[in-house]
């Protein structure tokens, strides 16, 4: 890292990029900031609220702050289960992947196919395949004898949320690692061939340590992505039974562009991001510390 | 299928077993391979289930599929497709979202070549804080921004346009490429640029005409994931279009009528959207492990 040249000028390069991120982020985020100091009396005429807005969002007692503090809850629960679900799933998925032959292409397109499917109409193919009536899922798990109804009963919505959002990412972990395992060199496993290591010590020593980067990606990916659910519970479940499923998204698009009630919209989008960017810094810190540690 | 060796393994010192161990591998590599089989398989055939489910649905007619459950469509119609295709708000769908998709990838790719170069190859005055808050707007939740957008479109006069959407979708491609740049440009050796400026090519000539063939495999799985979160987000899409660039996620809303759910018509939409994403795998199926490491293994 510290071999690079010191050179200002590479500040033209990123420029656009700059421009652009600008444009699209920073002047939003100041109207954001700009609603969540203000209160309005309608006819676009504004005053100083200062933090009211925020004083009140995070006062579990008022209506708006008890609403927050439901839907953090039910983000972080959401999101620890996704990771841990997905992150083992993935990493098993990946060391049952063909490394060579025909086999390879066709199944890492099926693999990813479910990532590339409009996120509306990942919603929409399982609130089809839920349904109890038309539905094969649904249907089965019924005939079965399990009552299950992802409209109605907040645990079958939840446990559909959270199948459905492991069908569509497990492949993402599943790729990620995959790279990681093909970046094995094929001497290391010829070297625990010999020493005739056990498959979980193969997999513990030489495997894991080689798969902790893509695997923080992937973490960070995932952790990132199910913390912004937005689009899939949307259709399958509106957010409900009641708000059983109402995400901090879903919640947040509800209140900003449903209710246009912009003072608790823009308070809640702000605190809303600081928890994201504290985590991504977390994920960043920890990153580059292990890129100076490979580099040293 | 152990071998019967094995039995006496345990009360063997360590050294003495490895030859013993090997021998009972060679069996365990068998039943591995069979393991390894049943677990890809049945994670295939979960994939591929719901998907089936959906093709199924929309080759039926409605009135087929309200009328009971059946494992694949006994009259199968084409009835839902033909009317996609003949409906102008439909198909206009379709060639709204590829239009501003396309748009965004070529301008997230171009712009972001530049500065992904710049934060591999040189350091300056705040690099690491302008590469983090890069980061961090990959990161930021899209309905923080759908109200903000909405004004700031509106404002600007390009509310309900392909370029209003194009443009939204830069927040998370523009980082996310050069996130994904940056890792692949990290693979090529400084030595090469150093070598051409001792051979005389100007910078734009040694970045076009040998810097990105030498990163072309990173410009396509780059454009690849910009294409990927441009088609398949919808929050924004839909908040920043009204009529003239519906689309097509958005269309999709109109199945929910007031006469029921036309659920053939949905399923029939939603087979046409996996298209272009399947298209688009398959030309990158080769780049596509080391892509999604995000060039970083």
């Amino acid at each position: 890292m510290n071999d690079k040249a010191w050179n200002n000028r590479a500040w033209f390069f990123v420029l656009p990029v700059l421009a652009f991120v600008l444009f699209s982020s920073l002047i939003p985020m100041m109207t954001v900031v700009n609603y969540s100091v203000q209160d309005t009396m309608g006819q676009n005429h504004f005053f100083w609220n200062g933090a009211g807005w925020f004083q009140n969002l995070l006062d579990p007692t008022t209506d708006i702050g008890g609403r927050f503090a439901r839907a953090i809850v039910r983000n972080f629960v959401f999101s620890a289960a996704i990771l841990a679900i997905e992150i083992p799933l993935g990493i098993l998925v990946a060391l049952s992947l063909p490394r060579r032959g025909w086999a390879v292409g066709p199944t890492l397109v099926i693999i990813a196919l479910p990532m590339l499917i409009p996120w509306n109409v990942v919603g929409t193919i399982w609130q089809i395949f839920a349904r109890q009536d038309i539905g094969l899922l649904g249907a089965v798990v019924n005939k079965i004898g399990i009552h299950y109804n992802d409209t109605e009963d907040p645990v079958s919505a939840w446990a559909t949320i959270v199948v459905m959002d492991v069908w569509h990412w497990t492949s993402m972990v599943a790729l990620l690692c995959y790279a990681g395992l093909k970046a094995i060199p094929d001497a290391y496993y010829q070297a625990a061939r010999i020493d005739a290591a056990r498959r979980w010590s193969v997999f513990l020593n030489i495997e894991l340590p080689k798969l902790r980067k893509v695997l923080i990606i992937a973490v960070l990916l995932r952790f990132m992505e199910s913390f912004m659910i937005y689009t899939e519970p949307m259709v399958v479940t509106g957010g409900g039974p009641g708000e059983a499923t109402s995400f901090m998204s879903l919640d947040l698009v509800k209140i900003a562009l449903g209710q246009v009630d912009l003072g608790n919209a823009a308070a809640y989008s702000l605190i809303y991001n600081l928890i994201t960017l504290t985590v991504c810094w977390i994920f960043f810190t920890t990153m580059t510390q292990l890129e100076a540690r490979k580099g040293a | 299928m152990d071998h019967p060796v094995a039995e006496f393994a345990p009360s063997l010192p360590p050294r003495a077993t490895a030859p013993l161990r090997r021998a009972r591998s060679a069996g365990r590599g068998a039943r591995r391979e069979g393991l390894r089989r049943v677990v890809l398989g049945a994670y295939l055939i979960a994939l591929l289930l719901p998907i089936y489910w959906l093709i199924n649905m929309s080759l039926k007619s409605n009135v087929e599929i309200t009328s009971g459950l059946t494992l694949w469509p006994h009259h199968p119609v084409l009835d839902h497709y033909r009317y996609i295709f003949t409906d102008p708000a439909w198909y206009g769908g379709f060639l709204h979202s590829i239009t501003y998709v396309v748009l965004n990838t070529v301008i997230s790719v171009t712009i972001a070549l530049p500065a992904a170069y710049a934060f591999n190859r040189y350091r300056f005055l705040g690099d690491k804080h302008l590469f983090f808050w890069l980061l961090s707007n990959l990161m930021a939740p899209p309905a923080v921004y759908a109200m903000p957008f909405f004004n700031l479109y509106s404002a600007v006069g390009l509310f309900d346009t392909v370029w209003a959407v194009a443009l939204a979708h830069c927040l998370f491609n523009v980082p996310l490429a050069v996130w994904i740049l940056e890792g692949f440009i990290a693979g090529v050796p400084r030595e090469i640029d150093e070598t051409a400026a001792i051979d005389g090519y100007s910078f734009p000539r040694f970045f076009i005409r040998i810097f990105l063939p030498l990163i072309a495999n990173g410009i396509g799985v780059t454009a690849f994931f910009c294409f990927m979160f441009s088609w398949v987000e919808q929050l924004l899409a839909t908040t920043l279009t009204t009529v003239n660039a519906k689309p097509i996620v958005s269309v999709m809303t109109r199945t929910y009528s007031s006469a029921g759910m036309d659920w053939g018509l949905l399923a029939a939409a939603g087979v046409l959207t996996m298209i272009p994403g399947a298209v688009v795998i398959w030309f990158v199926r080769n780049h596509i492990a080391r892509g999604f490491a995000l060039g970083r293994v």
